[in-house]
């Protein structure tokens, strides 16, 4: 993108606006904070994914044409959710590939952001700024690793916050078990796979586990709480915000 | 020893016909986990060094090219291959599906008056079911790749394509040679334990009258079979017993030598992280007049038993595979479980696309939704077959065909809450006034079906007292409208 937009619609997704909506509210003040304008369609209620991995392409198109429309005029769009942005930017196209509205699908694509690669990305932010004491862990959300290339831009924003002591997970990158209706059709296997990455983050000793995917969060978290680990888990546009005394 | 040993041995492969229902057997086992992460870790190191100082995108791009060229025009090169493997004297036939490869096999057995075969690995001989067939044929069948052999021991089919016994401990093998072999195993040490299979196995070798391979690569120019092994039970089996029977899915081969140059080092890299195995038999036909030993006749089993069926579909690419099984080292379910949790010769993201093609959605149309869908398999195939994108694809067609008629109503009705505004809202606003009772100290530990299947092991966060929309419609948000 040459010039930054000015103007841009944050989609808060459905988990995000339901469970976790300081999620959305952080993402808003970061990006007001960037002199940018913030929109939120309410027509955009969920990108869709829930029924596109679960083997109802038709429902996911019908949930998904609530987005297509609802930023049908937006510049930018911008997702505090690696998995939804992945959604977006690399399956609307075969989501919708063949059918009527391909073309909107994929000028939408191209338009959506995930919240971290917006920041860095497009506004060119080099470091978050602020304060924040804590070893801090980056947990990397696997749809936006790999369909979208995320990782390094929120361990920049993270390296720019005083007081933050950033540590490696070994290996640095592994499934948190979510896997959306996954974790629900096979919940011992989701556990387990959770219990490995929870395990790895207290042997980094991290105090607490940054990531930009609220449903890595709501089961590494709800696992974590379970099982009483006292590793904290919180969004990456959380915790950027509350460094800079957004939140 | 005897052949009733084997099943007297073992612990027996997991039961249940999901995989839900096995992955759940292989979990209630801890050292099945401890042994796969610990394999799976060493795996991914080897790997890297491997293809260190290598152009591995470079490589993986040509690899596909390759598959994708050649199983386009499959039936050309395949022609190609049994005319000069032919030609060779090499006697090549082609099996429409399973029965048919056990029905050949069994004949050569039963024509040349065969009472042991010696075997080394072959994934379409598990495909085809072919060790019960021999056994109850009266032929006895030794494992002889030692992974494969201790699987037998176990009375477990292979857990994985390339490392078959990789769930169990140095420990638990010692314990099934003793028991199998009534032997005093001393120590765990693999070599002491390799050595030992070795000598039990030299003699089997020698006295067996049938040798079976599986086969990595058929090189069309030759009429070449090409075996890749690590423990040189292939060539045993290959050339010492006076009858070898080769066993090939229709994909495996290539144009020519050009090309398995390509895909040779990609196979044992991504395999077992070396740049080369200890063993590349390559096996031009059986004995010649000249020539001093060999087997006097070779046969090679072109297997199709679905696959032509799959070249007509989106999942073409699924042929491309070069049963490496780096996927399955990558995956995080595979991790948990290993291979037998699928229920099915193939295991991991190749498996779980492949089985259902091949074996049907009735018997395997589970194993699409057993991945987390993270594309780790993705991302590592060396010949970019994008398993994950399958895995939802086929998602989709399962469901067509037998989605239970409640899931499906299920599935539609949230559909049409979820797509408009005005009743997600609704449906939030109720969601918070039935979790009231659910809700403890900010949590809910315990919620109804089907959100129990999340709180058995997971703390579940309750709909926000206000959610994000409603904050912002009111203007409560800090900077917002």
């Amino acid at each position: 993108m040459v010039d930054p937009p000015r103007r841009v619609a944050l989609f808060a997704t459905c988990l995000v606006d339901l469970a976790a909506p300081e999620i959305a509210e952080a993402s808003a003040s970061l990006l007001r904070a960037a002199g940018l304008q913030v929109d939120v369609p309410e027509a955009a209620t969920c990108c869709g994914q829930p029924w596109w991995t679960s083997g109802f392409p038709g429902e996911a198109r019908r949930v998904a044409r609530g987005a297509l429309q609802a930023f049908e005029a937006a510049e930018a769009v911008v997702v505090p959710s690696g998995s939804c942005a992945a959604m977006v930017r690399a399956s609307y196209p075969r989501l919708f590939a063949g059918t009527g509205d391909e073309g909107r699908a994929r000028a939408l694509a191209a338009r959506t952001h995930e919240l971290s690669s917006f920041l860095v990305d497009v506004l060119g932010a080099e470091g978050s700024g602020g304060r924040f004491e804590a070893r801090v862990a980056y947990h990397d959300g696997c749809h936006g690793l790999r369909e979208l290339g995320l990782g390094r831009q929120a361990r920049r924003l993270l390296a720019g916050i005083e007081g933050v002591e950033l540590v490696e997970i070994d290996p640095p990158v592994a499934c948190c078990g979510f896997g959306g209706t996954f974790s629900l059709r096979f919940p011992q296997l989701a556990e387990a796979i959770a219990d490995d990455e929870i395990a790895r983050l207290e042997a980094a000793e991290a105090e607490v586990v940054a990531a930009g995917d609220p449903g890595c969060l709501l089961h590494l978290g709800g696992r974590a709480s379970r099982r009483g680990s006292r590793v904290r888990f919180l969004h990456l546009a959380v915790l950027l915000a509350l460094a800079r005394r957004l939140a | 020893m005897n052949r009733g040993s084997f099943a007297a041995a073992g612990t027996g492969g997991p039961v249940g016909r999901t995989f839900e229902a096995r992955a759940r057997a292989l979990l209630a086992r801890p050292e099945v986990r401890r042994n796969l992460a610990a394999a799976m870790d060493r795996s991914a190191v080897l790997r890297q060094r491997a293809f260190e100082g290598v152009d591995l995108g470079a490589l993986r791009a040509a690899g596909e090219a390759i598959r994708a060229h050649t199983v386009a025009r499959l039936d050309r090169h395949l022609a190609r291959w049994a005319e000069r493997a032919e030609a060779r004297g090499t006697r090549v036939f082609f099996a429409a599906d399973a029965g048919e490869a056990v029905a050949y096999v069994l004949e050569v057995a039963r024509r040349r008056g065969v009472r042991l075969a010696v075997k080394g690995k072959s994934m379409i001989s598990e495909e085809v079911g072919l060790n019960r067939a021999l056994e109850e044929a009266g032929v006895e069948v030794v494992e002889t790749d030692l992974g494969e052999h201790i699987q037998q021991l176990a009375g477990e089919p292979p857990a994985h394509i390339t490392v078959p016994a990789v769930h169990r401990s140095r420990a638990e093998v010692r314990d099934l040679f003793a028991r199998a072999y009534r032997a005093e195993l001393p120590d765990e040490d693999p070599a002491h334990l390799t050595r030992f299979a070795r000598e039990v196995l030299r003699e089997r070798f020698l006295a067996a009258d049938l040798g079976i391979t599986g086969v990595n690569f058929a090189v069309a120019e030759t009429g070449s079979i090409v075996i890749v092994t690590n423990e040189g039970n292939g060539r045993m089996c290959s050339s010492l017993p006076p009858v070898h029977v080769a066993l090939m899915g229709m994909e495996r081969v290539v144009p020519s030598f050009r090309e398995l140059a390509v895909l040779l080092p990609l196979l044992t890299g991504s395999a077992t992280g070396q740049r080369v195995t200890t063993y590349v038999n390559v096996v031009n036909g059986p004995r010649g007049p000249e020539e001093p030993d060999g087997p006097e006749e070779l046969h090679v089993v072109v297997l199709d038993n679905g696959r032509s069926r799959i070249l007509r579909t989106r999942y073409r690419s699924i042929l491309h595979c070069i049963r490496c099984g780096a996927c399955l080292n990558v995956c995080p379910v595979f991790r948990q479980v290993g291979g037998l949790a699928y229920g099915s010769p193939y295991g991991g993201p190749i498996g779980a696309v492949l089985a259902p093609l091949l074996e049907g959605f009735d018997r395997a149309g589970d194993l699409p939704w057993a991945s987390s869908l993270c594309g780790a398999c993705t991302e590592v195939c060396p010949v970019r077959i994008p398993l994950h994108e399958h895995l939802v694809a086929l998602r989709a067609d399962v469901a067509r065909a037998r989605a239970a008629g409640l899931e499906r109503r299920a599935f539609r009705w949230w559909a049409r809450a979820w797509a408009s505004p005005g009743s997600y809202g609704l449906l939030a606003r109720l969601a918070r006034f039935a979790q009231r009772p659910f809700v403890r100290a900010g949590r809910i530990p315990r919620a109804p079906f089907p959100l129990s299947r999340w709180t058995r092991g997971r703390d579940l966060p309750p709909v926000a007292r206000r959610t994000f929309r409603e904050r912002w419609r009111r203007g409560g948000v800090k900077g917002g409208a």
